[in-house]
């Protein structure tokens, strides 16, 4: 386990260093490179920029700017944004917890309705359900996350009126059932291309599971199907669904953007599109890198955990 | 002496439509429902704006807002009172467009660095497939945004955009179909008999690697449609005048409640477009790559 341990933390330490590299290479692709707030005020001469550039250290050799940049992320000094000043950190961790609520009950969605639809799946095979699940995958993946947004506001917010627009609570009602009431639409509509994706994976881990020799050796010491269903079969499946819902986290992220802009959910997502918005690069910078970082972390801990249940991993 | 006739299998026109692969994909009913909706929409994005009566710039403030089938407005019109289905159409073809330019972009690129990785191994391998996780990091919307949003772009640049954010599954799919191929025995055939690099890599491996490729490709086109949606949606895609499906619904939200239709059209038509290059995707899979059932 150890070795196991060392080379997947060495694999993300590289995967870092080279994000950083894309990041660093992005930042310099801002129009008029980090200069560009600077630029826009009326009345500032070449000179003045000049000047400004040896303030900020930006006349001298790009790699070692690239490791003061980089210096400043390990340290959590991520710059100031251009609109407030506060640091980057900061506004940052002010939107974080709507983003990992709105994610995390969509993920409780999406786990528990693709689990059920991939073993149902994959017991009951080319049945009427089985096709029926497999083609509604098909189109679930292919229903634009914001549209189905959109019609999802109209349907239950604005004809039944069931269900709240937007905004994650009603000023002046903060219980919890308030936030509970306007959690479900955007949680739900972010689930749907995750129920799709994971319902797929958990049918084709089963029956990659279902035809295995322990599974037969259950059945034929005269075990009830149900359990070795549930004791041998789902639980061998899930292994792998721990790597996929790594590997989701960028998806789940995207997904989120879209719904935070749809339902006005005060995340990271809009955020991001606010700092768009008004040019405030650190801030875009500073969330691109916040994501990146927080998916390698995420396929880190994956990773980890597989090892932890399944000691086949740790040997290969 | 006679010449020995040539009876190796040839694959042209009906040959090529009897095809073991070929026939597998025509028994795809789902393939072909989505072989025959794109064309569909194809044809009719292209036809289209000629039959229609309204072009798709006419301006009728008196007739704005008007539902589907009202006169001769056969999806009603927008806050401007242009023709929504002329507009749709024309939008149809910047979308399809930008959505299989993109998808030949970044085919290209992922196959290029999946080749190179896959054929020559060792450190090249290592250095390129860890700057694919590297990319791989970035969840595709932000990166998207922030590019699109430095760079300011128009719509060729959008699709670069597009192929530049969307290669790494490619080229993951490619390195390891050829890294499987490479040690077989008529790779090492051509090695022996001095075949360059390159003549290996383009002759011997990328043919007998085109089945997954075929496939990851079709899918590409359906995310390419799916993500130019996504930007255009949010103000940083294609920028009107010119129309495209996802920034037709830009302003659809505002008029939800009064002209519902102004989001129902654009949206369905993506999920119709998105959807058939889904199936067919997954029908070109259980033709030429039969091993894997993944989605």
């Amino acid at each position: 386990m150890a070795t196991f341990l060392l080379r997947r933390l060495g694999h993300s330490l590289l995967l870092l260093v080279l994000v950083s590299i894309i990041g660093f290479a992005l930042l310099n692709l801002a129009p008029g490179g980090p200069l560009s707030q600077f630029a826009l005020s009326p009345g500032m001469t070449q000179a003045d920029l000049d000047r400004i550039a040896e303030q900020m250290g930006l006349n001298r050799p790009l790699p070692v700017q690239y490791l003061d940049w980089a210096g400043g992320l390990f340290f959590g000094d991520w710059g100031a944004s251009f609109r407030d000043g506060r640091s980057v950190l900061s506004v940052i961790s002010g939107h974080l917890f709507a983003t990992l609520l709105l994610m995390a009950a969509s993920t409780i969605i999406s786990v528990g309705l693709g689990t059920l639809v991939g073993v149902l799946g994959a017991t009951r095979r080319y049945s009427l359900f089985d096709q029926l699940a497999t083609v509604g995958a098909m189109v679930a993946l292919s229903i634009p996350t914001f549209w189905f947004g959109l019609v999802a506001i109209y349907v239950f917010a604005l004809e039944l009126g069931w269900l709240p627009a937007g905004n994650m609570y009603t000023i002046g009602d903060q219980s919890l059932g308030d936030y509970a009431i306007h959690l479900i639409l955007p949680s739900v509509v972010l689930a749907l291309v995750n129920v799709a994706i994971w319902s797929r994976y958990m049918r084709s881990a089963m029956l990659d599971v279902i035809g295995q020799d322990f599974v037969r050796t259950a059945r034929a010491k005269g075990l009830r199907s149900q359990r070795v269903l549930w004791r041998h079969i789902i639980r061998n499946a899930l292994i792998p669904m721990i790597t996929l819902a790594g590997l989701q986290l960028p998806t789940l992220l995207s997904g989120a953007l879209v719904t935070e802009t749809v339902f006005t959910w005060p995340g990271m997502g809009r955020l991001f599109l606010d700092s768009l918005n008004y040019n405030d690069y650190p801030v875009v910078m500073g969330i691109l890198m916040f994501t990146a970082i927080l998916v390698l972390l995420g396929n880190l801990a994956a990773d980890i955990l597989v090892a932890a249940v399944d000691p086949r991993v740790r040997l290969e | 002496m006679t010449a020995i006739p040539d009876t190796r299998p040839k694959m042209r026109g009906a040959r090529f439509l009897q095809s073991r692969g070929m026939r597998r994909f025509f028994r795809h009913k789902l393939a072909v429902l989505g072989l025959a909706m794109i064309t569909l929409i194809a044809v009719a994005c292209i036809v289209g704006p000629w039959l229609l009566p309204h072009d798709m710039l006419d301006i009728d403030i008196r007739g704005r807002f008007s539902p589907p089938l009202t006169d001769t407005y056969l999806f009603g019109t927008d806050e401007m009172g242009r023709d929504l289905a002329a507009r749709l159409f024309m939008a149809g073809r910047v979308s399809l467009m930008v959505g299989v330019a993109a998808m030949v972009l970044s085919t290209v690129v992922g196959t290029v660095i999946g080749l190179l990785a896959g054929h020559f191994g060792g450190a090249l391998s290592t250095a390129l497939m860890r700057f694919t996780d590297a990319f791989l990091c970035f969840p595709q919307i932000f990166l998207l945004l922030a590019l699109a949003a430095f760079l300011e772009p128009d719509a060729m640049m959008i699709t670069i955009i597009i192929a530049l954010t969307s290669w790494m599954e490619i080229a993951r799919i490619v390195a390891a179909e050829i890294r499987s191929l490479r040690e077989r025995d008529f790779v090492t055939a051509a090695r022996v008999s001095g075949a360059s690099h390159a003549w290996i890599m383009f002759r011997e491996l990328l043919p007998n690697a085109a089945g997954p490729i075929i496939v990851a490709a079709t899918l590409t086109v359906a995310r390419a449609i799916l993500i130019e949606a996504y930007v255009s949606f949010l103000g940083y895609g294609i920028q009107p005048p010119l129309p495209s499906w996802g920034n037709m619904l830009n302003n659809a939200q505002q008029y939800l409640d009064s002209a519902p239709w102004l989001a129902i059209v654009p949206g369905v038509a993506i999920t119709l477009a998105v959807t058939s290059f889904n199936f067919i995707g997954d029908g070109l899979r259980d033709a030429l790559d039969a091993r894997s059932d993944m989605p």
